[in-house]
């Protein structure tokens, strides 16, 4: 017996009775001889709750929480306890893809509230239910440009985020879609660059603020060029910073998309986060993922329905726009709950807390006259410098005081060589970042 | 509670707030220190409301769902089975949840040996030989596969297999996955026995072919005997075959998919491995291939070497498809499955899946017309009622389902049938909750023939009716801003 | 019982042609597609000065429960698009034969040899 398995020797018996059969076996008798797996699998026996319990706790050793002091994408905001008391809510939790709206209000009208957060924050028209990830969410607005333009070339900037970059190269490579590079200067993307490359084929252009180098960047003049060329303007950013800086629309972007993994998620060792894509409702039958509509019921009812899913893949199949099925709901219900916990107010003191804490790091750092900054831009919770300290030396001392924090950009590639990333978030208390600083000023 | 009727924004009340942030302890620096342009003006439509009430909002919406801990779940390819608790209580641990990925190898061990036996067990459990478990769901991982698949014939200089065969019973994720990876989908139809027709399949083959995927048992919950026949015509050709790891469930215990020919596939983790859907994610699809393909698999990858694990980036792998490790921690909750089920129930799964599938079938077919006769695997496809004297359509069916609180099984699919309702119990149900389940068919049926009105007025017990999905596609209500602009208009 | 309309030309994607006069037409869609389809939600139409090609697709309707590619009949030149479809897809469903979808300058006459009489799709839909 098993406690997943309820059936009793006498309910088999029975089954098997009213099936005419005298042994499951030959339920698999049309499967060929030749495939019957007839062994055990390799794997370990079973373990009971308890000793699971105690297999796990063994592992919990083998890993160190540290004092997150780099982000590079991943930030260690503050999660309010009231979001793991509602999204371990079993309705939540373990219910399916709101196929059948009149039993899955709940689901649906977590959705259409977060299509509204997401809606506010970036200023365009129209959000999805939700994507994998930031980069996955990203490469998905590249398809939806040249689906729009019927082009088949993007531009990517420098500045975006490494992982977003290799995703989104991926993805393009393999349907057989272009790209080219606008250069950085002085840690920003270069819009004289932009200027060069733009011309017929090109379908969108996409950037990122804050950039990988934490740097907060200005788009004067790219939606007016990026719109004459008949492109389309994608704008990644991090959802949590679009509290206080300006937003995607008034940057005149026609796509917004990035991650929301700072809206009260951990940081995971990397997953689940989720990625967000909102757009000008002129090009929603171009956008990916599910959509949940307001309508009502028979009695006039307020009610919530997946709509629009002609586009999707179970109708339209080869012809689909994208292949996206499941999404990341649940944590699309994380992000709404803590937008609705922190609200317009919250989300501006976050990212003003993070802006005083990494600017008061920042200051120290280059205080101690081993540090320098190499771009001198604005910054909101993250920022790069070089440094004078080699590089064994600095990663040692602050994983020895259980510090995560001066992650060289090398990891991402020779051409990062010598900058390295310090993130701050409201969670770093002062006596946290003077140890940091005290650490490293002992250091050479 | 059911009747509450209200949006989180509708709650707001402006200066109200339901969150404590630590007290400034750097008030020399503020954010309006940036240059104004690089600000934001447009006001934000956030709520702005207490704890309290985040908790009231969101735990009276809860009761309009129906989860798996609500009742009988009979989706058909999607197993929803039990989601364990204590797979729940794992990945929570704060020593897991608070790991950065970019961390050095030497602090996180812990999770790279969960990572990594867990590529393992599906390694044995698939019998391929390697897994990455980076995709973060079902159709990632198809693109995925199909990603590897590509990359195969373009190394070795084939750049003309551009081709897809699938089956006219796939899912659409199939078709939609191969034209995201650049190919052609070449659909073949499937025999008078829900199979595929090998006639069909000899005559799309030629050196245009990269591949073809399957999902055995298919859609229609049937096992495809002829399955090493097809994987060896297609490797004849010179093509690749993919493995939907949708319906892997009916197969735990019984048939490796790599022992069947398969060189890539894909599993569901929650599916087949019981973490929880979250109404609509996020999963996993863990990708698996056979020795030679393991070197496409995408970046990062997780190695061993003695006893220490590491992340590896290499030159060969077909790029990158996620940012680190895929939904690390779902995969952490199929891992906790996996070690409390153990090789001993493991191999139980497929056996009782399939039982109290053809338990049903049985039960079932006097009243529910079953297009293919035969042994069905973990789930069963009827098309409709036999009565097709009624108006009542497998819609009707559906709902009324859900005013006996049970979730409606799959409706319209596969779409080889007019009326398909695709039922799979899984494992975990018991004896007595398929009884009620057939009682409740049954008594359906002779509604649908003595009071046919109830289905089509069905549900009428659940939080809403039937909605108005026009309404819904024509308005385009999609956030709070545009509903306010609608109930302006509307004066 | 589907509603056909004598004296226009159908195809076997249930498209029609009604000629105007010697080389302008009306292209639609039948009443056979609009029950199909339920309600039409969405018509995507290219513009005026766009051309088509016999047999290829040329934009789609899209109703709640499908999206269906809508292929030329004829070639020609887009003259006028039916911009009423816009703000109303559902007079599609209302009257699929008044509602015409594009008014082309015919390519090449001969083209309309290839389509089926009204009796002829008649069969064609049993």
């Amino acid at each position: 017996m098993f406690k997943y398995f309820p059936h009793t020797k006498a309910d088999i018996d029975a089954m098997l009775k009213s099936l005419n059969i005298s042994s499951i076996d030959e339920l698999f008798k049309d499967v060929p001889e030749s495939v019957i797996f007839n062994s055990d699998y390799d794997v370990p026996s079973y373990m009971s709750e308890s000793e699971l319990r105690t297999h796990f706790a063994e592992l919990s050793k083998k890993n160190q929480e540290l004092t997150l002091f780099s982000g590079l994408g991943l930030y260690d905001h503050y999660q309010p306890a009231v979001i793991d008391a509602l999204t371990s809510r079993e309705e939540f939790m373990t219910s399916y893809t709101p196929y059948q709206p009149e039993i899955s209000q709940g689901t649906l009208q977590y959705i259409f509230e977060y299509q509204s957060m997401i809606q506010t924050l970036t200023g365009l028209e129209v959000s999805n239910a939700s994507m994998y990830d930031g980069a996955t969410a990203t490469a998905e607005a590249c398809f939806m440009a040249c689906a729009v333009t019927r082009r088949n070339k993007v531009l990517l900037s420098s500045t975006l985020n490494p992982n977003t970059i290799n995703v989104i190269k991926t993805y393009l490579k393999y349907k057989e879609l272009d790209w080219d590079f606008i250069v950085e200067k002085d840690g920003v993307v270069d819009i004289e660059d932009l200027k060069n490359k733009l011309n017929k084929d090109i379908a969108g252009v996409i950037v990122q603020k804050p950039n990988i180098y934490g740097i907060v960047e200005n788009y004067e003049g790219f939606s007016e060029l990026i719109k004459a060329n008949k492109s389309l303007f994608v704008v990644n950013a991090d959802i949590s910073t679009l509290g206080v800086l300006k937003s995607p629309k008034e940057e005149g972007a026609d796509i917004a998309c990035g991650d929301c993994q700072s809206l009260g998620m951990p940081v995971a060792f990397g997953g689940p986060t989720l990625g967000y894509l909102a757009t000008q409702k002129e090009y929603v039958r171009k956008m990916p993922g599910r959509i949940c509509g307001y309508t009502h019921d028979l009695e006039g009812k307020r009610a919530f329905v997946l709509t629009l899913q002609a586009r999707e893949q179970h109708i339209r199949r080869s012809k689909a726009n994208s292949n996206i099925c499941s999404n990341q709901s649940l944590m699309a219900l994380f992000a709404t709950i803590y937008l609705s916990t922190m609200g317009k107010n919250g989300l501006k003191q976050v990212n003003n807390l993070s802006y005083q804490g990494a600017h008061y790091l920042y200051e120290k750092l280059v205080a101690t006259g081993k540090f320098f900054d190499p771009f001198q831009k604005p910054f909101l919770k993250e920022f790069t410098l070089k440094t004078s300290i080699a590089k064994e030396t600095l990663q040692t001392a602050l994983l020895e005081n259980g510090i995560f924090g001066g992650v060289g950009l090398d990891i991402f590639g020779e051409r990062y060589e010598g900058l390295i990333n310090f993130s701050v978030t409201e969670k770093r208390t002062k006596a946290e970042i003077d140890n940091l600083v005290k650490i490293v000023e002992g250091l050479s | 509670m059911i009747n509450y009727n209200k949006m989180i924004f509708e709650l707001s009340n402006p200066g109200r707030i339901g969150y404590s942030l630590p007290r400034e302890r750097f008030p020399e620096y503020n954010i309006g220190q940036i240059e104004t342009q690089y600000l934001r003006k447009d006001e934000l439509l956030l709520p702005e409301v207490s704890e309290l009430d985040v908790l009231r909002h969101f735990t009276n919406i809860s009761n309009k769902n129906f989860g798996v801990e609500n009742g009988f779940y009979p989706l058909g390819s999607c197993t929803m089975k039990y989601n364990p608790k204590i797979n729940e209580e794992m990945a929570g641990l704060k020593a897991f949840r608070n790991l950065h990925p970019l961390q050095p190898a030497s602090t996180t061990q812990g999770a790279l040996e969960v990572y990594y036996n867990l590529q393992q067990y599906l390694s044995e459990i698939s019998g391929l030989h390697e897994f990455s478990l980076n995709p973060y769901a079902g159709a990632h991982g198809e693109l995925v596969g199909l990603m590897v698949i590509k990359a195969y014939h373009e190394d070795r200089g084939d750049f003309k297999r551009k081709k897809i065969i699938i089956p006219d019973s796939a899912h659409g994720t199939n078709p939609a996955s191969t034209t995201v990876c650049g190919m052609e989908a070449v659909e073949i139809v499937s025999n008078e026995r829900g199979r595929v027709d090998l006639e069909s399949l000899k005559a799309v083959l030629s050196d245009e072919i990269a591949g073809m995927m399957l999902t055995n048992p298919n859609t229609l919950g049937i096992f495809e005997n002829d399955i090493c026949e097809i994987t060896k015509l297609v490797h004849e050709a010179g093509g690749l075959m993919y493995y939907d790891g949708a319906n892997l469930n009916a197969l735990l215990g019984k048939v490796r998919p790599g022992d069947m020919g398969f060189d890539v596939m894909h599993i569901n983790l929650h599916k087949t491995f019981s973490t929880p859907h979250g109404g609509g994610g996020p999963g996993s699809g863990p990708v698996g291939v056979t020795e030679e393909l393991a070197k496409y698999l995408p970046n990062p990858k997780i190695k061993k070497h003695e006893d220490y694990y590491y992340v590896e980036n290499s030159k060969d792998a077909l790029g990158q498809i996620s940012s680190y490790f895929g939904n690390y921690l779902v995969a952490l909750r199929a891992y906790t499955y996996i070690r409390t089920l153990g090789k001993e129930n493991l191999r139980l799964v497929g056996p009782y899946a399939t039982l109290n599938a053809n338990y049903i079938s049985n039960a079932l077919k006097t009243a529910y017309e079953l297009p293919i006769a035969g042994y069905c695997m973990h789930e069963v496809v009827f098309n409709g009622l036999i009565n097709k004297e009624t108006e009542v359509k497998t819609l009707d069916i559906a709902k009324r389902l859900l005013d006996f609180g049970m979730h409606a099984p799959t409706i319209y699919f596969p779409l080889l049938f007019p009326q398909s309702i695709m039922i799979e119990p899984t494992e975990t149900e018991s004896k007595e909750t398929i009884d009620d389940f057939i009682n409740v068919m049954h008594k359906i049926a002779i509604e649908a023939k003595e009071q046919p009105e109830i289905l089509k007025q069905a549900p009428t017990t659940t939080p809403i009716r039937r909605t108005d999905e026009v309404f819904a596609a024509k308005m385009m209500i999609f956030s709070y801003k545009d509903y306010l602009e609608y109930i302006n208009n509307r004066g | 019982m589907s509603k056909l309309v004598e004296g226009l030309y159908y195809s076997k994607s249930h498209e029609w042609v009604k000629l105007l006069g010697d080389d302008v037409a009306l292209i639609g869609i039948t009443d056979f597609a609009q029950s199909e389809l339920g309600d039409v939600v969405f018509v995507d139409l290219p513009e005026a000065g766009d051309t088509i090609s016999q047999e290829e697709e040329f934009g789609a309707v899209e109703s709640v429960k499908a999206a269906s590619d809508l292929i030329a009949p004829v070639s020609g030149e887009i003259l006028e698009v039916n911009e009423e479809l816009v703000g109303e897809p559902e007079l599609l469903n209302k009257n699929p034969y008044d509602n015409w979808l594009l008014k082309v300058k015919l390519e090449n006459n001969d083209e309309l040899g290839s389509l089926l009489s009204s009796d002829q799709y008649a069969d064609f839909i049993k």
